[in-house]
């Protein structure tokens, strides 16, 4: 069933119900402010707690204690007024707070006076030779079809890169009796070394010792390769093995699945397209938008919270929710903020949810010859670009990712750089001796999703459009 | 201390890289600024059309020049700029539209003008079998087709680099200014100085005029398009619309441009455009009606590019009225992609040899400043 919002315009419009998104909605309609929150998804949860209404997997140990946490947020969310709708995609969001959003293949235009954008993270691309292979998938998206059908590997697996979700997901495979024959660790040897300063704060967060547990529950059943430095997957229409390169020494294995993480960046389309200021971050490597201390953007009205503000965890997203939601409330209602918890003790909650983060982001920062291709790798999905292919358009003038779509049409598929973007951006700031920053990014444009023509022709118009104009 | 170049440029749109090109092959050096890239705005985010159609007259004889520029392109800037020719098809959906085309044609037949040529409905469903049955027929521009904005732009820019032209990307022209007998250009921590200036800043334009003691009835608008996935190859001409504001145009690759002149509000300062969807969805609607085959496809992107649009739909293209050495090249009101590489050429005579073959009299801003300069 579909249902439009039932009004044209709110106080509060949540997108995203993740960990950040349930958060601020609760907060929000809780304080009495008129509150949608809209989720692309079949249920609430986001990625961390998907499917935490309806999941098939009812064993709790085999998730995790973390993963239940997700139920009380979602209770406090359906106690409140907040109007919720799932499977609502919302393909266009702009400076004036204007809402384009598609449910059941309807779409409908809502206006918000404020809006808290929750869209999470996103896998960083991981462009390795033959990264393209049917048989080649991330793990996120594995651990989508764990969480939301309890499906799990039974061929030839290999896991390769690093992160801590990448130890989360072999923990649940194994636990739910899937099949996993090799880990390829990814991370750099010099990291240990970088990351040992940021220690300290790392052992005393909740993090450490979940973190350690869970990677030595997966080390107890599965051989791990770690100080991996090449890797590559081939096969002819298929994945067929994985070769590669640790302490010095080659090796090839066979392999029917191969899945692959390098850590998650912000999820930036919607706040790029709609005109949201980033900056590039040199230590997580990706655009982050530009916030101050309650999650408030360059475009007035519209706050970024959890993930899509810079990555920080799932109890990072649950505070920064409800700072965010809580600043909305000063600002729209300030008489019904007195009832939430005080700024002060949001902050503190907060530094409390990042503590370890700074350890984690200089442990797991991927290696460049894993972000940054070369020759036939492919850099662009969409449109089979290479890494050559965009180092020779480099050569004859190209001088940022959207200059280079005159040359290559990179970014200019369905996914609108969502796969090669960050790979384009770090490659040709390498290939010209320059920043990210100063490379930038492509300048993105909604639909952010696409949409059915149908459908666009189906909303309806002003009176003014209607009228046929005639050809001057 | 200033450089002495021999004509500054502003504007790295089609038609300032195209002046800056033509310049070089007269033998001149010129510098061409430009305060984003070449490209960045109307210029390299347009549709892409190669249309003769449905011109004003004024502009015609400028617009035919540049076809045949357009023809040879390849020999020009050394890309092909991705550059079709299909025919561009006006499309009447009733009689009474197919009695303006009638008039049109036999107008223009009757100035001496053949490209335009009146079809009926057998024609049209042979050029365009994918239109709906029940329009009439239309007008056919044979030679016309399309080619890829930004790649020309860049193409042009390239070329008129490699032939000796200056480009200076990603900072303003400043402080410009006329004194002993030159043009006087900051740009960044650099000052050039040259005897000729053009402006060709698209959008920014109206206000170097309008600085220099020239303003004009200008506005920026910001003209919408999108843009679906793929769809298998239905349609090869660019097909515009006689009574609604639509335009259509499959590429090779099987996307279908989607424009027609709908505004989105632009933010010119911050180079920004915020789109009007409900407008937009009037051009989806409109596709919707006339081709059937493309219901099921999927918008996947839209934009909009800044540009100057003159209260009376010409550009503003020639010699100042009140200043020696400087030209202005800009108000191409929605419709300058094509007529770029031939604007660019025609300039460079008027620059360098006084003079042109190319009749572009009706285009002068003397239409609203009297000539003050002494001949």
């Amino acid at each position: 069933m579909s249902v439009a919002p039932k009004r044209d315009d709110y106080d509060v419009v949540v997108i995203g119900a993740g960990p950040a998104g349930l958060a601020a909605a609760a907060t929000s309609a809780e304080a009495g402010l008129s509150t949608l929150l809209l989720d692309e998804n079949i249920g609430p949860g986001g990625q961390v707690f998907r499917a935490i209404s309806s999941t098939p997997v009812t064993d709790r140990n085999q998730l995790g204690a973390d993963y239940w946490v997700g139920a009380d947020l979602v209770q406090s969310l359906r106690a409140s007024n907040a109007e919720v709708i799932q499977r609502a995609t919302v393909w266009s969001l702009d400076r004036n707070l204007d809402i384009a959003v598609s449910i059941g293949g309807a779409s409908a235009f809502v206006k918000a006076k404020r809006v808290i954008l929750a869209t999470g993270a996103l896998e960083r691309p991981f462009p390795i030779p033959g990264w393209t292979l049917p048989g080649v998938m991330t793990a996120g998206a594995a651990q989508t079809m764990l969480k939301s059908s309890a499906l799990v590997p039974d061929g030839r697996t290999v896991i390769a890169g690093q992160g801590p979700l990448l130890w989360l997901l072999a923990a649940q495979i194994l636990r739910l009796g899937g099949r996993i024959d090799r880990i390829l660790d990814t991370t750099e040897r010099g990291n240990y070394f970088a990351a040992l300063p940021h220690a300290f704060a790392f052992l005393t967060s909740p993090y450490f010792a979940k973190g350690l547990s869970m990677m030595r529950e997966v080390k107890a059943k599965v051989q791990v390769v770690s100080g991996v430095t090449e890797l590559a997957a081939s096969g002819d229409g298929q994945l067929a093995s994985v070769s590669y390169v640790a302490g010095g020494k080659r090796e090839t294995i066979p392999a029917d699945l191969l899945l692959l993480h390098q850590g998650v960046v912000p999820n930036v389309n919607l706040a790029m397209a709609a005109g949201i200021e980033h900056r590039w971050d040199d230590l997580q490597l990706c655009w982050s938008p530009v916030l101050d201390a309650s999650g408030n953007s360059s475009v007035a009205g519209i706050a970024i919270a959890g993930d899509g503000a810079g990555i920080g965890g799932a109890n990072a997203a649950v505070v920064r929710g409800r700072i965010a939601a809580r600043a909305a409330v000063e600002a729209l209602a300030p008489a019904a903020a007195a009832n939430l918890p005080a700024m002060a003790t949001l902050r503190s909650d907060l530094a409390k949810a990042e503590r370890g983060r700074l350890f984690l982001d200089t442990l797991f920062r991927p290696a460049p010859q894993f972000r940054i291709p070369s020759g036939d790798t492919i850099v662009c999905r969409c449109e089979e670009v290479t890494a050559k292919d965009v180092l020779d358009s480099v050569a004859i003038g190209a001088t940022g990712p959207n200059q280079l779509k005159a040359y290559r049409r990179t970014g200019m598929g369905p996914c609108q750089g969502r796969l090669c973007g960050l790979t384009v951006t770090e490659l040709m700031a390498q290939a010209r001796g320059k920043t990210p920053q100063d490379i930038g990014y492509y300048r993105l444009r909604a639909p952010v999703k696409p949409i059915m023509l149908a459908e666009l022709a189906a909303v309806p118009k002003s009176e003014a459009d209607v009228k046929a104009v005639v050809r001057g | 201390m200033s450089r002495h170049v021999d004509a500054i440029v502003i504007g790295g749109g089609i038609h300032g890289c195209s002046t800056a090109l033509h310049l070089c092959l007269a033998g001149l050096k010129p510098v061409l600024i430009e305060k984003d890239y070449a490209g960045r705005h109307a210029s390299g985010v347009n549709a892409g059309g190669v249309r003769q159609l449905a011109r004003h007259i004024p502009e015609i004889p400028l617009s035919i020049r540049s076809m045949g520029i357009w023809e040879k392109i390849t020999e020009l800037v050394d890309d092909d700029c991705s550059f079709e020719s299909h025919g561009q098809v006006l499309v009447a959906e009733n009689e009474d539209e197919l009695a303006v085309c009638r008039a049109r044609v036999a107008e223009l037949n009757a100035l001496g003008f053949t490209h335009e040529e009146l079809i009926d409905a057998a024609e049209l469903r042979r050029l365009v079998p994918a239109v709906a049955e029940t329009c009439p027929g239309g007008v056919v521009s044979r030679r016309d087709g399309a080619a890829n904005p930004a790649q020309t732009t860049t193409a042009f820019r390239r070329k008129a680099e490699q032939l000796g032209a200056t480009v200076r990307e990603g900072v303003a022209a400043r402080n410009i200014r006329y004194s002993d007998g030159l043009w006087h250009v900051d740009v960044g921590s650099e000052s050039f100085a040259a005897p000729v200036l053009v402006n060709a800043a698209g959008a920014w334009a109206g206000r170097i005029a309008a600085d220099l003691g020239e303003p004009v009835p200008v506005e920026t608008v910001a003209p919408m398009l999108m843009i679906t996935s793929r769809v298998p190859h239905f349609i090869d001409p660019v097909v515009i619309l006689r009574g609604r504001k639509l335009s259509f145009k499959q590429f090779k690759n099987g996307t279908v441009l989607i424009g027609g002149g709908h505004l989105a509000t632009p933010y010119q300062n911050r180079n920004e455009t915020v789109l009007d969807w409900k407008s937009l969805a009037t051009s989806a609607q409109t596709v919707f009606e006339l081709f059937p085959v493309m219901r099921s496809a999927t918008i996947v992107r839209a934009w909009a590019g800044i540009e100057a649009k003159m209260k009376d739909d010409i550009p503003v293209f020639g010699p100042s009225s009140r200043h020696k050495g400087l030209y202005h090249q800009f108000g191409f009101s929605l419709h300058g992609f094509q007529l770029g590489p031939g604007a660019g050429a025609v300039m460079a005579e008027l620059i360098v040899d006084g003079g042109t073959q190319t009749r572009v009299s009706d285009l002068g801003i003397d239409r609203f400043h009297p000539s003050t300069l002494q001949q």
